[in-house]
């Protein structure tokens, strides 16, 4: 922390505050500015779609918002409350474990690797947060999580260990062992990205059922273009850890203004 | 005297010194194991202290001789007014001493987990002595086990020197009968057999049995 923490609200107060706010978030590694006094803003319920070079520091932003990453200048919002810091002697300071893990219970997080439990069943993999953290019954943390696998269409699998299962199948898991949590945040890092294209549908059909039938607030970082078209409620386009141009699909894609968003899109376009 | 003819006189003592032997190798693995996972996770923590601690277990038990070890925590203990009697400072010293290797094998093992699988465990807002015990240990564990199985043949061939402090194991026996009798073809002969084959035809086959039985638990053949 190396700035003064006083120009930051202890907390966000009345009507219409974000879900999520980044304020003046900066990460470095080193001598290397990965986000560059990042602010954004997503309301509850909206689907927010980053789209970026790779390096632009797209994965950062999520993983930043799920506590894999410090926050070296600026402070994270999750329904007003900060989210790696705390209010002690009217200041911010850096937050304790217990409120980390208060406002870690809002975030879930899929990855592009899935990053399964290899010695967990599909089923065991949904149950353990539901047991071990939320100290649900076997039988409820079971009931919650056989009517995911069923919702992503794996509960056929659910006693079958990830190595026995596809990408695809694998990623399915890992977005019901993510909700399983409740959480009211969902981020999704290049979840395709590592799929054989034929399955890559299997889950991009997945979130679009929770979009149409959730009212969850998700954050993407994605490079299926036409996906992210068609499911987003803004696009932001980053370069060099800033957010270059966003605004709604429809406009990003077909009209972007910025001299940038256009060279990537059609490197992006050309690559297909 | 032909083979069998030592074989019949001396064979009495000969099975009695294994199964000595046997109950040394089994509780200085029991030793090692305790050892090695308290140590090698100490390793691992925040604390300095405890990283400190550990560090020195590990240099002191890996950095001097077995046989001095021994020694040390026979003869030398009781001068600190710690009197162990033979049999428990056999296992222990070599239990402890063995245990220093398995806890550089544990520390390796948990460093070896990929990094995904931390992210994950916390993403679900596991408490941290959750995710080890529930996440990164139960991985670790099958990363370890063909390491340890060489380790658990070292332990076995370390007991051997608890014959030095007179626990009357089958190396103990055999160096009684060969003072005696002068046999030292037959009775090292049979002795080499008898570890080798306590090795050869139970030892690994157990580990091997132990690596399939995990991996068959996590959906690997
Ligand atoms: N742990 C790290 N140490 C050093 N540099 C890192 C680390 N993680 C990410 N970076 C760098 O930060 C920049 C942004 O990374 P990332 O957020 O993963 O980009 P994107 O997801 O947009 O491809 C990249 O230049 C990357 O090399
Ligand atoms: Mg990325």
């Amino acid at each position: 922390m190396t700035e003064n923490m006083e120009s930051y609200p202890l907390s966000l107060e009345g009507d219409g505050i974000p879900m999520v706010r980044f304020q003046n978030v900066t990460k470095r590694y080193g001598s290397l500015v990965v986000l560059n006094q990042l602010d954004i803003d997503v309301s509850a319920g909206e689907m927010v779609t980053i789209i970026g070079p790779s390096g632009s520091g797209k994965t950062t932003v999520l993983r930043m918002l799920m506590t894999l990453e410090t926050i070296d200048d600026g402070v994270i919002y999750v329904e007003g409350e900060p989210l790696t810091h705390m209010e002690r002697n009217g200041r911010l300071v850096p937050a304790s474990s217990a409120h980390l893990r208060r406002m870690r219970s809002k975030i879930g997080m899929c990855f592009q690797h899935f990053n399964l439990f290899p010695h967990m069943t599909a089923l065991g993999n949904c149950m353990e947060g539901p047991v071990q953290v939320l100290g649900l019954s076997r039988k409820e943390a079971e009931e919650r999580s056989l009517e995911l696998l069923d919702m992503v269409g794996m509960i056929e699998k659910r006693d079958q260990h990830p190595s026995r299962l596809s990408g695809g199948q694998q990623q399915r898991v890992a977005i019901a062992r993510a909700l399983a949590m409740r959480p009211k945040v969902m981020l999704f890092d290049e979840v395709t990205s590592a799929l054989d294209p034929e399955v890559i549908s299997e889950v991009t059909s997945v979130i679009k059922h929770l979009v149409d039938t959730h009212n969850l607030t998700m954050l993407m970082v994605t490079h299926q273009m036409g996906f992210a078209k068609e499911i987003s409620d803004r696009v932001c386009f980053f370069f060099d850890g800033a957010i270059e141009e966003q605004g709604a699909p429809t406009k990003l894609f077909e009209n972007p203004e910025r001299e940038r968003t256009q060279q990537f899109l059609n490197a992006v376009l050309h690559a297909n | 005297m032909t083979y069998i003819e030592f074989l019949d006189v001396y064979g009495g003592r000969l099975i009695d010194g294994t199964i000595v032997t046997i109950y040394q190798f089994f509780l200085a693995t029991f030793v090692a194991v305790v050892a090695a996972l308290t140590f090698g996770l100490m390793r691992l923590a925040r604390s300095p202290v405890l990283r400190a601690v550990a560090v020195a277990y590990i240099e002191f038990f890996r950095g001097t001789s077995l046989l001095v070890q021994l020694f040390w925590i026979f003869f030398v203990l009781p001068l600190f007014g710690i009197t162990l009697d033979k049999f428990t400072a056999g296992f222990l010293a070599v239990g402890l001493n063995m245990g220093a290797y398995g806890a550089e094998l544990v520390r390796g093992a948990v460093l070896a987990v990929p990094k995904g699988q931390w992210e994950a465990a916390l993403a679900l807002n596991m408490a941290p002595h959750n995710r080890m015990r529930r996440i990164i240990l139960p991985q670790a564990f099958i990363i370890m086990l063909p390491p340890w199985g060489n380790l658990i043949i070292e332990i076995l061939k370390g007991t051997a020197l608890v014959a030095l402090i007179a626990v009357a194991d089958l190396m103990f026996e055999v160096r009684q009968i060969n003072i005696t009798t002068f046999l030292s073809a037959e009775a090292f002969g049979t002795a080499i057999v008898i570890y080798y084959v306590i090795a050869r035809f139970f030892v690994t086959p157990g580990m091997r049995g132990l690596e399939r039985l995990m991996n068959r638990r996590i959906g690997k053949v």
